[in-house]
């Protein structure tokens, strides 16, 4: 199923050549940006002088940090009249951050989620409920514009009210969901405390957003409701949702590179990397006239596959899922460990409830990391036994994975603060 | 000034007449075939859609309710089926048995070309930049300003509920130039703005669009001086399009009714007589293009009067006062709809019996606090002082939780709310006083 | 076993006048009076000589007010008096709700009420302890 067949089929020589088109006139666009004009004049190579995709590794990067500096307008790259929407996000550290849109670049993302929608087999029919919040933040806005442009029956519920949306799936009999992992795992919990399952309701589709999580995490919640779960990728720099999304063969997520082209790179060195190999996603926007961005640095840690070639049909490369932030990357006791690694773990394990936490701190000068995890409802009654066994298991586990010994300390259910939204998993308690 | 659509926007009484008349008979046609509700009713009172050949033949229809509306949840009153409905919304934030209605993709054009209407009557352009300060989701304000918003081509900043402190930021930084938001709010919003030590004259604003709860003159006048921009009413009505049914132009003199897509009747609230223009009563609406979730004569409980005569703007369509309240107590604090025969219901469930209440509203230091009253009976009268203040908690949360709304909740003694025969006053609003 | 009566009030001015006014009215006499504060209501806890009476009265005046069986015990008016009840009521797992006490005759005698969830398993365990503990009569004759 494709939402623009011509597009979404096109053969890798056809692609690259309008990738090349269309980097370059991305590249003028953005050099009508005071930040822009000044980056490409110190830059090694002019913008008029890439004559391939190549050359483009030959331009300096962006960061966040030249989003903050350039906040509220040095990225502008149109004349303000023309802006439709502004979408700013405050960041928790330092200032905020600003994308602005044309009617044709909401236009460009529209399409790219009504694109994701249908590769994972929503139609018109489909009672849509949008559980991202709504506002500033991208994840609800985004998400609504295509799927309204699809047809499907949009509920604009926005996130939290838990009940709520537990009465919303019974009325209304929803079939799509969007939702994040970790809020879809609290659910979970409520909709059985409330004597439901997955029996009571029309569910087909979950669209997951906005963290990382592991496949762990995902079978979990695919045996919890019963439904095909689909991977969607998108940060606000770069629109939103709706960069890479999975398509039915649930192995990596393929991203628009009609819209952007994506490279992986070594976050230390800022190398690039060959595909399989980890690195910071680092993304170039094709068709956008507000802001471009070129060579934006994601700060997400993905790899990239190798064959271009899809059983669906698409010939876009295609991205693993998001394995961490280059920002989340923990260093405890010179090991480098991703929370995600440590959720993989956990998450295997069916002792293990579904809210965990990392705790790290340093004693006589030495890194220690406590995993602290809620035990499920039925180990809880559990012998005293049982649970010091459960936890050398995973004690063990962890060891065999990320190298390094932990604390665990079992939790009762509920005992560490339920997830709404984005996760807070790590405690970093260390003084540096 | 500018007016978004002339075509229909200065119509000739005339064409107007004939417009409507098709536009009605079309709609009844539809719910006679596709909502059971109608479809009975038209049935018990005889009533041929193709017989209607004249406007003040709606008259013989029986109004439709609130309550219907209820009883229908989720899908009953739907006149079409469910795969042609694009869209969502409820009428209030509760919980209990909320009113759903459903949009068509024509449904959502149209509401976006009443906002687009609503925007250039104040002035708006595409050279604004504009903040929308309701809460985005279900609540149908914040998503039907921003269609609107995007029509009329101006850059819109979905600031939704962020907090005060950085709305302002949001304002100042990126130059907003129209602020859009409950009128309450736009109190707190000029007490930051001072509390920021910012000079108001140091923004960008020039236009203030309010609504979705009552407001007054004075509070006009107030939002204007402290925000230095000039404030505009709209109306609107969640149960058909909110914002999108009425609004003001430059004149200010009344709020201009879509009447291409509405059929405003005022009636004697008591005996449900229709009266004239220049009388005070119930405003009723029939919508006549709605697809998805059309009401034939809705009761809106809103108080009002219709304006005879031409305004100076140009529009011909006809103008109603500003609301002046309700049929039914109900009552919006910062875009949240309440009606009190839902705290009742959930007074009752906790308390086991019928319950005493009042609910005050004030306006203190620019923050609108909502004060619930309930009598102490012998049935939840506890000697524990725990149990006593875990029946305040109680309520608060399951107010919270039901309607979205924040109450400071005080427990009286019984009388206190006085005059238990005659009735106890259910909402007392003094935001709007002085 | 004596009875307490406990009446909800608001908390305001001129509250505590209407209550005494109307017991003094019908020649009731007050033994003991606490109040019990949550910033905008209290609740006032009267141990009187007629409490099923003083009841009534405060109900047909339009208040809200219950009888509840407490247990009233004689102490000590001298330092470490009030320890030896606590030690007792720690021992025997007592869960107290309220408590108060007033002085009987200065130096000699106080008494100590607590309001507990099943006061004759209470009086019981303080019996066998040896506390003595007071009757409705004795309270109000004492």
């Amino acid at each position: 199923m494709y939402w623009s067949e011509e597009i979404e089929t096109i053969g890798r020589k056809e692609l690259e050549k309008l990738q090349l088109r269309r980097l370059r006139t991305s590249l003028r666009r953005a050099a009508s940006s005071r930040f822009y004009r000044e980056l490409f004049q110190n830059a090694a190579i002019k913008p008029e002088e890439i004559r391939s995709l190549k050359d483009l590794t030959r331009l300096p990067f962006t960061t966040k940090a030249d989003l903050r500096h350039s906040y509220p307008g040095g990225m502008l790259a149109v004349d303000p009249e023309k802006v439709v929407r502004i979408h700013a996000s405050s960041g928790t550290t330092g200032q905020s951050t600003v994308v602005y849109h044309t009617a044709h670049d909401l236009d460009g993302w529209t399409d790219l989620v009504t694109r994701c929608l249908v590769m994972a087999g929503c139609t018109p029919r489909d009672i849509f409920q949008n559980m991202m919040s709504y506002g500033l933040f991208t994840g609800g806005l985004g998400l609504h514009y295509g799927a309204e442009r699809l047809g499907m029956m949009v509920i604009p519920v926005g996130g939290g009210n838990t009940d709520r949306q537990i009465q919303f799936f019974r009325d209304f009999g929803t079939t799509v969901i969007h939702i994040t992992p970790s809020y879809a795992l609290h659910l979970n919990d409520v909709i059985k405390d409330m004597g439901l399952s997955h029996r009571d309701f029309k569910l087909r589709l979950l669209i997951f957003g906005a963290e990382p999580y592991s496949e762990a995490t995902r079978a979990k919640i695919v045996e919890a409701y019963r439904v095909d779960t689909y991977n969607c990728y998108g940060l606000s720099e770069m629109n939103g949702p709706g960069v890479a999304f999975e398509c039915g063969a649930s192995d990596g997520m393929h991203v628009w590179e009609d819209n952007y082209i994506v490279e992986v790179i070594d976050p230390e060195s800022g190398e690039s990397l060959p595909p399989g190999k980890i690195g910071e996603v680092v993304l170039t926007t094709l068709n956008r006239e507000a802001m471009p961005l070129i060579r934006y640095r994601t700060r997400d840690l993905a790899f990239l596959y190798e064959d271009t070639s899809c059983p669906c049909g698409r010939n876009f490369r295609r991205l693993s899922r998001i394995v961490g932030r280059a920002d989340d990357m923990l260093i405890v006791r010179g090991v480098n460990v991703f929370p995600s690694q440590v959720e993989q773990v956990l998450m295997k394990l069916p002792e293990v409830g579904t809210n965990y936490q990392l705790l790290l701190d340093r004693v006589e000068n030495l890194d220690r990391m406590t995993v602290r995890v809620e035990i499920s409802g039925r180990m809880f009654h559990g012998e005293v036994g049982e649970l010091r066994a459960l936890r050398k298991k995973i004690q063990h586990e962890l060891k065999e994975q990320i190298l390094l010994t932990t604390e665990v300390e079992l939790m009762e259910p509920g005992a560490l603060p339920p997830s709404r939204g984005k996760a807070k998993r790590v405690i970093d308690n260390r003084e540096i | 000034m500018t007016i978004w659509n002339k075509k229909f926007e200065c119509i000739s009484p005339g064409e107007l007449e004939q417009l409507q008349l098709e536009r009605l008979q079309s709609t009844l046609n539809r719910v006679s075939r596709n909502v059971v509700f109608y479809q009975k009713i038209f049935e018990r009172e005889g009533i041929i859609p193709e017989r209607i050949r004249e406007l003040s033949d709606l008259r013989r229809i029986p109004f439709t309710s609130r309550r219907t509306l209820r009883a229908a949840y989720p899908y009953d009153m739907f006149a079409v089926p469910l795969r042609e409905v694009v869209r969502l919304q409820t009428s209030s934030g509760t919980t209990q048995e909320p009113i759903v209605v459903g949009y068509t993709r024509n449904d959502v054009e149209h509401w976006t070309e009443l906002v687009a209407r609503v925007l250039t009557g104040a002035g708006i352009n595409r050279d604004d930049v504009i903040q929308i300060s309701f809460d985005y989701g279900l609540f149908p304000g914040a998503l039907g300003m921003h269609y609107g918003a995007e029509a009329v081509g101006a850059s819109v900043i979905p600031a939704s509920t962020a907090g005060s402190r950085r709305q302002i930021t949001v304002m100042r930084d990126f130059r907003s130039t129209v602020l859009i938001a409950a009128p309450g709010y736009g109190l707190r919003l000029a007490r930051m703005i001072r509390e920021m030590k910012i000079n108001p004259q140091d923004l960008f604003l020039r236009v203030g669009l309010f609504g979705a709860e009552t407001w007054s003159e004075n509070l006009r006048r107030e939002l204007e001086e402290r925000l230095r921009i000039k404030a505009y009413d709209f109306y609107g009505l969640s149960e058909l399009f909110n914002p999108g049914v009425a609004s003001e132009c430059e004149a200010q003199n009344g709020l201009h009714i879509f009447e291409d897509h509405f059929i405003p009747e005022i009636i004697d609230p008591g005996t449900g007589r229709p009266l004239d223009f220049g009388e005070e009563g119930e405003l009723v609406l029939t919508s006549i293009t709605k697809e998805a979730f059309p009401l034939i004569r809705y009761r809106t409980g809103d108080i009002t009067t219709l304006i005879k005569g031409k305004c100076s703007c140009g529009r011909t369509l006809v103008r109603m006062a500003r609301v002046k309240g309700r049929t039914d107590d109900m009552f919006s604090v910062l875009g949240v709809s309440v009606f009190p025969s839902q705290v009742e219901e959930i007074l009752t469930r906790i308390e086991g019996t019928e319950p005493h209440f009042q609910i005050r509203i004030d306006r203190e230091a620019d923050r609108e606090v909502v004060k619930l009253l309930v009598e102490i009976s012998p049935e939840i009268f506890s000697d524990e002082m725990k149990k006593m203040q875990k029946l305040k908690r109680e309520i608060k949360g399951e107010i919270y939780k039901l309607l979205d709304l924040e109450v400071e909740v005080k427990l009286v003694e019984p009388g206190a709310l006085i005059g238990r025969g005659e009735g106890v006053r259910r909402v007392i609003d003094n935001r709007n006083r002085g | 076993m004596p009875h307490q009566v406990a009446v909800f009030l608001e908390n305001k001015p001129g509250k505590l006048e209407r209550v005494t006014g109307l017991l003094a009215g019908a020649g009731i006499n007050i033994r003991a009076i606490t109040i019990a504060d949550s910033g905008d209501f209290g609740v006032l806890k009267l141990l009187v000589d007629k409490p099923a009476i003083t009841c009534n009265i405060l109900a047909q005046n339009g208040l809200v007010a219950t009888v509840r069986r407490v247990v009233a015990m004689k102490i000590p008016d001298k330092p470490g008096g009030l320890l030896n009840i606590a030690r007792i009521l720690t021992r025997q797992k007592i869960n107290i709700d309220d408590a108060y006490g007033f002085v009987l005759k200065s130096g000699e005698t106080a008494v100590f009420v607590i309001q507990v969830k099943d006061p004759d398993t209470a009086a019981d365990l303080l019996k066998a302890e040896g506390i003595q503990l007071l009757g409705d009569n004795d309270l109000y004759f004492l």
